[in-house]
């Protein structure tokens, strides 16, 4: 990085009419052995930029940023905007708290910047431009499934707007990831899938995993310490889940080569920095191979973790064979997990088809700390909910939330938005339930498979848990004793978003064919009405001499046989 | 027996009145419920146009300096007169070309300004005394003797409006008014055909409606190269860098642009919009494999394989998601350390001397060699390389002319056209680009409306909304927009009153509420409803009622003929 800066002031020294900005890319790569014998992998790419997208000068000229991001941002004064598309669920309970949760299916939320008027139609434009981007189904993001939280997402970058007019937030639960969203993911990239991290990203492989989630996070940020002026970063995340008995044949042993197929031979040139970080701190359950001697200690989501660190940019890293392939083995089979001190569950209770119940269980399984917890949910309009019904509580006590926001819903125009600040009492099931009641559909707004269900997206849990390292007080270990009276520390707590399970409910469905059905039946019936009395009308009607019946008739033929007068 | 025909009458008159009511209530009630929702559209309006007059006015200003005229002649001056040409193109489009022509003596400044030292100078202050609108011709007729211009030129066009005629030998001129203008008016229209359109180039703008006779090959590639008129384009500069290992790039864009590409485009303005970007590939590679000469010790690319190397690339451009104005694309390809230097060979196989090729309607390729610079083989890898644009852009700006369809055709004999200065175009090339893309716009915007009626026409489940009749017609109600039909007979009006700047204005307008009516999205909402569909709902209704109510009519038909044969037979 200060070789690049160095290299750029030079040129600008050289051509000093037009600056150029500056701009840098990084790229990273975690692996964390889990629990479970699963493995996760956690990619990161970032792109600084420090170019003034917020000014009135039009940002054209394009180094490592994508342009075609640059443009759409550019276009519809995006100040951040956060799409990340996901398939499988991110079991907490087994897996521990992922680097960037996401729900199942697509999410997009964008802050916009408050020079925008028409908030809603840059809205419906940009989901439109997204989808072409990203090539998924984001234009099917209308007023029916779009929210302005009030409270649960806050700008990430710098700035402190608090009207959240400017802010719009949908996610498409059914939207289901594939290669073809993969692809321009990595187009975005300045070393595409022909150098560094990215070599990895085989679509073959990534996507026979049990989580496979791909995001996009562009956002101001400061461009020097005092923050006077502003960059804009763009970070790519992938992050992966390859499970042990589908990918890795039941042995707990993983390479990269196990789970990518490919073997790292160099770095991205354009990067200043490129590294592979592999999770060691429950070593020695498993030894690692080759062993780097570059050791790091980080405070990762509350929990002080070690890393050994693989300097991609040194030749070193590569060894005689001039590729690196990590080695994990397991040596014992089972480890203790830290419980996640928060996670959820969701359900919907009820039978019939007519009402329902949704279930939010939060669990706070810290041992002493109460912390709140902000939930939001966002639910369609065609689960009428009765918010009256609405109850929280929390070892069978009623629990109060301090801070209720409700947004009813209208019909085909927009959802029910429900924020609830809720204070989480210490190691315990806060439970949340409303009653709603399914709303009968118009036959063309069915999709395609409405047996299948509706799905209702993730609620959000946006909470400040306490850290771990701040709750082991007893520990003494490394630290005077005159750092740890006081229970505070500056990691005392750190943000956490927590997704629960996207709902599928089944809404009454109607037999399709039955408009026809109707049709037939009701012009048969006009038929026979009208055929009855046109006849009544049209025919004429005379008196006509009985014939004679059957059996009179049989018996004048044998009558005329024998010769004898007829009946 | 009577009371049984008093009642077979009855039911006969039952029979009747009924099919009688389903005719006349029935039928128009079924007609007048399924029938699909009509706006009005002027249609009428639209046949007009479909049968395009089009009249192109040109003023042109014949100014005659001293020692020119005779002075019987000058008694005449100033004096008006009008020429009119008529062209048919084909069936339904005939072309009009009117020169409004003013002659006129000229004024002492006048005067003095073409006693300036070079041609050049006088086109500059005769510029300074009057500016003569967009569309406009100025022609200043100068004595054999003078010196103005350099032996064996006859005319000089300069940056302006402004033309400096020769005035041939007073012998061959005549004493005679109408000798002079016989002898001065081929000569000015062969100015005014330089300067503002001649008929080939109106009849190449026109060929989006006319089919044009298989003309000569060239002619066909010279108006297929550059790109339709557009409201606006995007102009992309991409440097391909196919090996950022080998050598690191940097390229001060932003000033290029501003001070070879930016004063082009602002003598453009009124044409289109044109916005600019650039951005850095890193490993994009060309489509094909470059040979090795050894001769040349260099790697070369034929003109045949040329077509092959855009594909490859052009995954990895990407379009402009912003917009949807048509995109121009100028490549710079640094080939890497082990694949340099590339050489571009054309079809005789001698290399091309700018090293740069273009796509016609798609952009250019250049490749930038910097072999020199990776010094020999000690300098440690990347390397790092400033590219000079001046040579770059020089290529581009060229290409890019080329894409506008800023032609510079070449002139008659006799003729000296001074080279475009720094704004890179001289006020004449806009004047004609702006005719031809007024009569390709008007021409454009009326086929689409035209087959947009036809269409109409012949699929009666189209829906007509309001909104989309609003774009055809009138007036837009929704943005206070002209529709296609207003704006296109204003822009054929303005063309006739010689507004060029207006005409185009109006053409534009023209063209955005065509594509706006013809890509509404309201004509498909029941374009796709199956006729299996409706007779699947019409037969259980239509056929048990119809079939009694035919049935009955043929019964009555049917004795009706035997009652009158019985009564013929009777006569007779």
């Amino acid at each position: 990085m200060a070789i690049r800066r160095l290299k750029h002031t030079r040129t600008h020294a050289h051509a000093c009419m037009l600056q150029t900005p500056l701009d840098d890319f990084q790229e990273e790569l975690v692996i964390r052995p889990l629990h479970s014998g699963d493995i996760y992998a956690s990619f990161q790419f970032r792109t600084v930029w420090d170019a003034d997208f917020m000014g009135d000068q039009k940002v054209s000229h394009y180094r490592l940023f994508p342009k075609s991001l640059g443009q759409v941002i550019t276009k519809f004064s995006v100040r951040e905007l956060h799409i990340s598309f996901t398939q499988g669920y991110w079991r907490t309970m087994q897996w521990g708290q992922p680097y960037l949760p996401s729900p199942p299916g697509a999410e997009l939320w964008v802050w916009f910047q408050d020079t925008v008027t028409d908030v809603d139609g840059t809205w419906k434009e940009l989901t439109n431009v997204l989808s072409g981007i990203f090539c998924a189904s984001l234009n099917f993001i209308d007023s029916t499934n779009t929210v302005q939280p009030s409270a649960s997402f806050k700008p990430l970058g710098i700035g402190n707007v608090t009207d959240h007019s400017f802010l719009r937030y949908a996610t498409l639960p059914r939207e289901i990831v594939c290669t073809e969203n993969l692809t321009p993911w990595k187009k975005l990239l300045p070393c595409g899938s022909k150098a560094g991290l990215s070599v990895l990203l085989k679509s073959e492989k990534l996507f026979h995993s049990t989580f496979h989630s791909q995001a996009v996070h562009v956002r101001p940020v400061c461009q020097d310490p005092q923050c006077r002026t502003t960059s804009m970063e763009l970070r790519q995340t992938l992050n992966v889940v390859f499970d042990l008995h589908t990918s890795g044949q039941g042995k707990r042993e993983w390479s990269l080569f196990k789970m990518f197929s490919r073997t790292l031979t160099e770095a991205c040139p354009l990067a200043s920095s490129s590294k592979v970080y592999v999770d060691v701190t429950d070593n020695p359950q498993f030894e690692l191979s080759p062993a780097t001697p570059l050791l790091t200690q980080a405070v990762v989501l509350g929990d002080r973790r070690t890393y050994s660190v693989y300097d991609l940019t040194q030749q070193a890293s590569f060894g005689s064979s001039r590729s690196l392939n990590m080695l994990l083995r397991w040596k014992a089979a089972d480890g203790e997990m830290l419980r996640p001190l928060l996670h959820s569950e969701r359900y919907v209770a009820g039978y019939g088809l007519q009402a329902g119940e949704i279930h939010t269980l939060i669990y706070n399984h810290h041992p002493y700390r109460a912390f709140p917890v902000l939930l939001l949910s966002a639910v369609p309009w065609y689960l009428r909910l009765y918010i009256h019904t609405l109850t929280v509580s929390s070892k069978g006590k009623d629990n109060r939330p301090s801070y209720i926001h409700y947004q009813p819903s209208k019909d085909r125009e927009r959802p029910h938005l429900l924020e609830m600040l809720l204070q989480l009492p210490p190691n315990s099931v806060t439970e949340v339930t409303v009653e709603f009641e399914r709303a009968l559909l118009k036959w063309t707004e069915y999709t395609p498979d409405p047996n299948h269900g509706f799905y209702v997206g993730s609620s959000v849990i946006s909470a400040l848990v306490p850290s771990v390292v701040a709750m082991d007080t007893n520990s003494t270990l490394d630290r005077p004793l005159f750092s740890s009276f006081f229970p505070c520390k500056e990691e005392a707590s750190y943000f956490m978003r927590v997704y629960t399970e996207p709902l599928l409910v089944n809404l009454p469905t109607p037999d399709f064919s039955m408009p026809y059905n109707v049709i037939c039946l009701t012009c048969t019936v006009v038929a026979v009405g009208y055929g009855s009395l046109y006849n009544l009308l049209t025919r004429t009607f005379q008196v006509d001499e009985p014939s004679p019946g059957l059996a009179k008739r049989i018996a004048n033929v044998i009558r005329r046989f024998r010769g004898v007068p007829l009946l | 027996m009577a009371t049984a025909e008093v009642e077979r009458k009855r039911g006969q008159l039952a029979a009747l009145s009924i099919a009688v009511v389903v005719v006349l209530v029935g039928v128009p009630l079924w007609w007048r419920t399924t029938e699909t929702y009509r706006a009005w559209l002027p249609v009428n309006q639209i046949n007009e146009l479909a049968e395009l007059q089009l009249q192109l006015s040109v003023d042109v200003e014949v100014v005659f300096s001293r020692g020119t005229l005779m002075p019987e002649q000058q008694k005449k001056v100033p004096f008006t007169r009008t020429q009119e040409e008529a062209q048919k193109v084909d069936d339904d489009t005939t072309l009009r070309y009117r020169y409004e022509s003013k002659y006129r003596t000229a004024n002492i400044m006048e005067e003095d300004a073409l006693k300036q030292p070079t041609a050049a100078e006088a086109d500059l202050s005769l510029h300074t005394l009057s500016a003569s609108p967009c569309g406009s011709v100025v022609v200043y007729v100068i004595p054999e003797t003078s010196v103005l211009l350099p032996q064996g030129v006859d005319v000089y066009i300069g940056h302006r409006r402004t033309a400096v005629l020769r005035m041939g030998a007073p012998m061959s001129v005549g004493k005679n008014h109408k000798q002079l203008l016989a002898h001065l008016e081929p000569r000015i229209t062969q100015v005014v055909q330089v300067m503002s359109f001649s008929h080939t180039d109106i009849t190449a703008a026109l060929s989006d409606r006319v089919r044009l006779s298989p003309g000569s090959k060239e002619s066909l590639a010279d108006s297929m190269r550059s790109f339709k008129s557009s409201p606006g384009y995007e102009i992309t500069f991409s440097l391909l860098n196919p090996d950022p290992k080998s050598h690191r790039l940097d390229w001060d864009i932003e000033g290029a642009v501003h001070s070879y590409i930016q004063p082009l485009l602002t003598k453009l303005a009124p044409l289109a919009n044109f916005s600019i970007d650039s951005q850095i590939l890193y490993y994009a590679m060309l489509g094909v494999n470059p040979r090795f000469d050894s001769s040349l010790e260099a790697y070369t690319l034929n003109a045949d394989s040329l077509a092959h190397v855009i594909n490859p690339v052009e995954a990895r451009l990407g379009s402009n998601a912003a917009s949807s104005n048509p995109v121009l694309n100028f490549l710079l390809y640094v080939p890497d350390a082990h694949h340099s230097p590339l050489y571009i060979h054309d079809h005789q196989k001698q290399p091309v001397a700018s090293n740069a090729f273009h796509s016609p309607r798609w952009g250019g390729i250049m490749v930038y060699n910097v072999n020199d610079l990776y010094g020999r083989g000690e300098t440690p890898l990347p390397v790092n390389i400033n590219i000079n644009m001046e040579k770059v852009m020089g290529v581009f700006l060229a290409q890019l002319r080329l894409m506008l369809g800023v032609q510079s055709s070449p002139a008659p004999p006799g003729f000296l056209v001074e080279p475009c200065g720094g704004a890179g175009l001289a006020d004449w090339e806009l004047d004609r680009l702006m005719w031809s893309r007024t009569v390709e716009n008007v021409a454009t915007a009326t086929t689409t409306i035209t087959s947009l009626a036809q269409l109409l026409d012949q699929i009666g489940n189209i829906l007509c909304s309001l909104s989309f009749a609003g774009s055809v017609n009138l007036f837009h109600y929704i943005n206070n927009k002209l529709g296609t039909v207003t704006s296109l007979q204003l822009a054929v009006a303005e063309l006739e009153a010689g507004n060029l700047g207006f005409a185009l204005q109006y053409s534009k307008e023209a063209i955005l509420a065509s594509e706006r009516a013809f890509f509404d999205p309201s004509l498909l909402h029941l374009l796709y409803f199956p006729d299996d569909q409706k007779f699947a709902i019409y037969i259980p209704l239509f056929l048990p009622m119809c079939v009694p109510i035919l049935l009955s009519l043929i019964k009555i038909a049917s004795e009706a003929r035997q009652r009158r044969k019985l009564k013929q037979s009777k006569k007779d």
